[in-house]
């Protein structure tokens, strides 16, 4: 039992300095990864969608995008912006920077989602569309999307946690989230095991929620799924 | 800020030296992806339910949490505990750990995607395991497997510039310590990110042919 307390005592005693900036740390996360979310889903649907445009100077854009920031790694992403481009005159904060980063970065692979879920909707409902004459904006807008977006959502799920991953990589630009804490609590105190296990099992509540998230949309969107012909991905 | 090709004659060496660790942690970590793997996706399948239910949640775990965390994990908290590890093994076993947890759904899939019917079939004519394995099931499951393990082998390599946060001097590290000395950011981050564009880019469409090529075969059986 005493161990027990003199354990309790020498390794933990750190938590109550030094909670509330694991507290903080977890905010910048969140906020980090709730932002770069929203950034990557609007980019997604932009670009997914620039893959179907009829003009050949949108879609050969749309592919440079997305082989550049699926291309390159998302750690060197990170630096570019945050190293290089205020050497060219361009500045960003660092919570900025990682928004960015992130953001860009996950939506190159969200494109890929948007695009293939589109092509997995039924030929026949392309062509009814067209029979009906609707215009491409209203294909898109009444036909093809609401059927497309069952498809995404597993997919966008996985792609979420990826992106909780990523913003850990963010801590190397001196963004202040979770890794960054544990470091700063690590250099301080010497403990080691401690801080990092502590923010592993954070890392995991956060994204064990995010799943959580997936399946609860997935189940919404999948009412009259039933009605949809054609094969799935 | 203007681009000099000074710099870039400067840092390639070292970046040479970078990349062979690139390709080197890559590789060997993208092997220990693949063994791990298979044992994870064959504890996942264990018929008994708490082999299974076990390896599941760990496996959660691994996937649920960051590979840079991981790392750090590695590096800074084995030492404390007694084991010893070079920054390279490290981030290698680390790359193959985070991995192996995506490669094993892989295996997964692929075993479970061969047909129910294939299985009875190959019950009706008396085939022992090993025969129902390997001339029945192995042949239909591997191929669909290969793309998925190919495109893991381009994210692991995309993904290798992590190990420099613990002083692996890989690519992008090699990189990193010349602009910290030089306070030149311009030519070396610009030369890394156009090397990983030059290796994954083709190598992306190469795993696009090999998808094209194992494309799963209509067998008529479901």
């Amino acid at each position: 039992m005493e161990t027990v307390f003199k354990y309790f005592q020498d390794s933990w005693s750190w938590s109550l300095e030094y909670y509330p900036i694991l507290i903080q740390g977890t905010i910048t996360t969140i906020e980090l990864t709730l932002a770069s979310a929203l950034l990557a889903l609007i980019i997604s649907f932009v670009v997914g969608l620039s893959r179907f445009s009829r003009l050949r100077l949108v879609r050969v854009i749309a592919v440079i995008y997305l082989e550049f920031f699926r291309g390159t790694s998302a750690i060197v992403q990170m630096f570019f912006m945050f190293y290089v481009l205020p050497l060219l005159g361009i500045t960003f904060p660092p919570l900025v920077a990682g928004i960015l980063a992130c953001g860009l970065n996950l939506g190159s692979y969200g494109s890929e989602v948007v695009r293939s879920a589109l092509l997995s909707v039924g030929r026949g409902q392309h062509e009814a569309a067209l029979a009906l004459n609707y215009s491409s904006y209203q294909r898109f807008r009444y036909v093809l999307i609401p059927q497309a977006i069952p498809v995404m959502i597993p997919t966008f799920g996985n792609l979420l946690i990826e992106l909780l991953k990523l913003t850990a990589v963010a801590s190397l630009i001196t963004i202040s989230d979770l890794t960054f804490m544990a470091q700063i609590i690590r250099s301080q105190t010497a403990l080691t095991l401690e801080p990092f296990f502590v923010i592993l099992v954070m890392y995991f509540i956060i994204s064990s929620v995010l799943v959580w998230f997936t399946k609860v949309a997935e189940r919404k969107f999948a009412k009259g799924r039933d009605t949809i012909s054609g094969e799935g991905v | 800020m203007d681009w000099s090709w000074e710099v870039v004659l400067e840092v390639l060496p070292s970046m040479w030296l970078g990349l062979i660790v690139t390709v080197q942690a890559a590789l060997v970590g993208a092997l220990l992806a693949y063994v791990l793997g298979l044992l994870l996706a064959l504890l996942k399948m264990s018929k008994n339910w708490i082999v299974a239910k076990t390896s599941y949640w760990i496996s959660e775990c691994v996937r649920r949490t960051p590979l840079l965390v991981q790392l750090y994990f590695l590096f800074y908290v084995l030492p404390d505990l007694g084991i010893f590890l070079s920054p390279f093994a490290a981030g290698v076993i680390g790359l193959g750990i985070h991995f192996s947890t995506y490669t094993s759904e892989v295996y997964r899939a692929g075993i479970e995607n061969v047909p129910k019917g294939q299985w009875e079939a190959s019950r009706a004519l008396n085939y022992n395991a090993y025969q129902t394995m390997r001339f029945v099931i192995l042949p239909q499951a591997i191929p669909p497997m290969i793309p998925p393990l190919a495109n893991y082998l381009i994210t692991m390599f995309k993904e290798t510039p992590l190990l420099s946060a613990i002083t692996v001097v890989e690519l992008f590290g090699a990189a990193n310590i010349f602009s910290n000395t030089t306070y030149k950011f311009l030519e070396p981050m610009t030369l890394v990110g156009l090397f990983f564009l030059l290796t994954s880019v083709p190598a992306a469409y190469a795993a696009m042919r090999l998808e094209q090529r194992f494309k799963p075969k209509n067998t008529g059986a479901s």
